[in-house]
């Protein structure tokens, strides 16, 4: 197992129109790397076709045997039902459903992993407490939790710091730190270009085309800027087929 | 007093038969029920019980008031709506909810329509709301059935569903049973009204799943004990409801539903884990 994602020529898109055209390209093993570009620049979809909840139009996405599955997949905040009556224990503890089996009691070794997390995401003392009472900090940190039980080889962030407070940021992106220093692969879509400067070491911008993928210095160049957000401007949501697909 | 809660029960069949349907439906019910609201189908949950009247015309067109052809119907008309209306909702611009008012409104009329041709308005009044007061043994056997295969059901599917409900995304990336799991949850939906339908009637079906479940939220933060309270509280609903049926000479599916429907004002008011006057200060209740 690589623990790499491989594109060739992938188009996604929802209904038929389409919303990144023909990616090409690689996510290292091990590497860390950011996705930024304009708003709607298909930055979610991408992130959502790597975790395997999206199937391409057109194009292949390679897990390197790896199973859609085994990926962890930290949807956007706003994807969770934090009305639902569950506490934070009970959460971060499915992170271990891929072991346990979606019918199978949870192990010791289970409980201890999914204790571990939340001590380390620092929510320690706050197990039984129901997700709707978290601040969207804590929440954030519990969403973290449930990662770090999962212990994927490959893990996915759309917008992990949307409505975070500094401190929570600060803690996360150690976390998110810790797991590039363990060889995980991870992919993060942000918009934060400051943070991305500091702590991704690549970068892909995207506006529903790749601009740029490469070094975060580079793919981050004041030309490419520019150039995404032109692209921005001429989004045209009614597209239909994809015009270079012919 | 005994006169009152017992002897009518002990005294005659019809209201252990419809005590026993009664009961079989709340504990079935509250499962379902709870998760709806938790899913915000509960309006889905309503309008697919009216959905099931065309399929159960058509069994009574065929064969008269009779319950294998009702039942198959209803069943056949619930699956068909619950499958057609995710397909509008998919391939129209119209939102589930808009979709399911057209459906819901097309088959309450077609269904009257059917039943009509046919029958009396006796026969009418029987579908519409029902006839607890007179469950055969099969029918009583079917609801049992229903029920036993709920509550199996739901030993199942408990964790997949609770995943898939918090959290869709994640439940179909590292399960990949997200689908099946919906589709099991409508299925055993489905089942519930088609025996809801059998003793309160198309009308009030979901009238002890939605109710005593509602009511079981405002008093508890827990999944698990808002489904057990759910379940009492609609026991507790069918009894009392059909107690006050025969002492006063109520119809006895509305009266279960007006028993459910009290229970459900009260924790409107009460309910400490959402109630109204949940955030009084306590101070003021010790004064007051």
């Amino acid at each position: 197992m690589t623990a790499a994602l491989s594109l060739s020529d992938v188009t996604l898109g929802y209904d038929g129109h389409p919303a990144v055209h023909h990616l090409t390209g690689r996510f290292e093993p091990g590497s860390l790397t950011a996705v930024c570009g304009p708003n709607g620049a298909g930055k979610s979809t991408l992130v959502k076709a790597l975790a395997g909840v999206l199937k391409p139009i057109g194009g292949r996405i390679d897990r390197g045997g790896l199973l859609a599955r085994d990926i962890g997949y930290l949807p956007q905040a706003a994807e969770i039902d934090r009305a639902f009556p569950i506490d934070v224990f009970d959460f971060v503890a499915l992170g271990r459903i891929r072991r346990a089996g979606l019918f199978g009691r949870l192990g010791a070794a289970d409980r201890k992993a999914a204790q571990e997390a939340i001590s380390a995401v620092g929510l320690e003392g706050l197990e039984r407490r129901q997700i709707g009472a978290l601040s969207g900090g804590q929440t954030q940190r519990m969403m973290f939790a449930r990662l770090m039980a999962q212990d994927s080889r490959v893990i996915l962030l759309d917008e992990p710091f949307a409505a975070v407070d500094e401190r929570t940021m600060g803690d996360l992106v150690g976390l998110i730190a810790q797991w590039h220093a363990q060889g995980r692969t991870l992919v993060a879509v942000l918009h934060d270009f400051a943070l991305v400067r500091a702590y991704f070491p690549r970068t892909l911008l995207l506006a529903r085309e790749c601009i740029a993928w490469g070094p975060t210095d580079d793919a981050l160049a004041a030309s490419n800027l520019a150039k995404a957000q032109a692209m921005s401007e001429a989004f045209d949501d009614d597209a239909g087929d994809c015009e270079r697909a012919a | 007093m005994y006169d009152f809660l017992i002897a009518p029960f002990a005294d005659f069949e019809f209201m252990r038969r419809a005590l026993v349907g009664a009961i079989a439906l709340a504990l079935a019910g509250a499962p379902i029920g709870v998760f709806l609201i938790l899913r915000r189908m509960a309006l889905s949950g309503d309008a697919m019980a009216h959905a099931i009247l065309p399929g159960a015309a058509l069994g009574y067109l065929a064969a008269g008031l009779s319950l294998p052809a009702m039942t198959l119907g209803g069943l056949a008309a619930g699956f068909a709506v619950a499958l057609l209306s995710g397909v509008v909702a998919r391939a129209t611009i119209l939102r589930e909810d808009a979709s399911l008012a057209g459906l819901y409104l097309v088959s309450l009329a077609l269904g009257v329509t059917l039943v009509s041709l046919r029958g009396s308005n006796v026969d009418l009044l029987h579908v519409l709301f029902g006839n607890v007061l007179a469950l055969d043994d099969q029918t009583l056997l079917l609801l049992a059935a229903i029920a036993t295969v709920t509550l199996t059901g739901f030993a199942l599917l408990y964790r997949p569903l609770v995943m898939e409900t918090l959290d869709p995304a994640f439940t179909a990336v590292t399960t990949g049973a997200g689908a099946v799991t919906q589709l099991a949850f409508l299925a055993l939906l489905v089942l519930n009204l088609v025996a809801g339908f059998q003793a309160l009637g198309t009308l009030m079906s979901v009238g002890l799943m939605m109710l005593p479940a509602a009511a079981a939220r405002l008093w508890t933060q827990r999944l698990d004990a808002a489904i057990a309270l759910a379940a009492a509280l609609g026991l507790v609903a069918a009894y009392c409801g059909l107690v006050a049926s025969y002492a006063w000479g109520l119809p006895s599916g509305p009266a279960i539903v007006l028993a459910a429907g009290f229970l459900y004002v009260v924790s409107l008011v009460f309910g400490r884990a959402g109630g109204a006057l949940r955030n009084l200060p306590k101070r003021r209740h010790l004064e007051a």
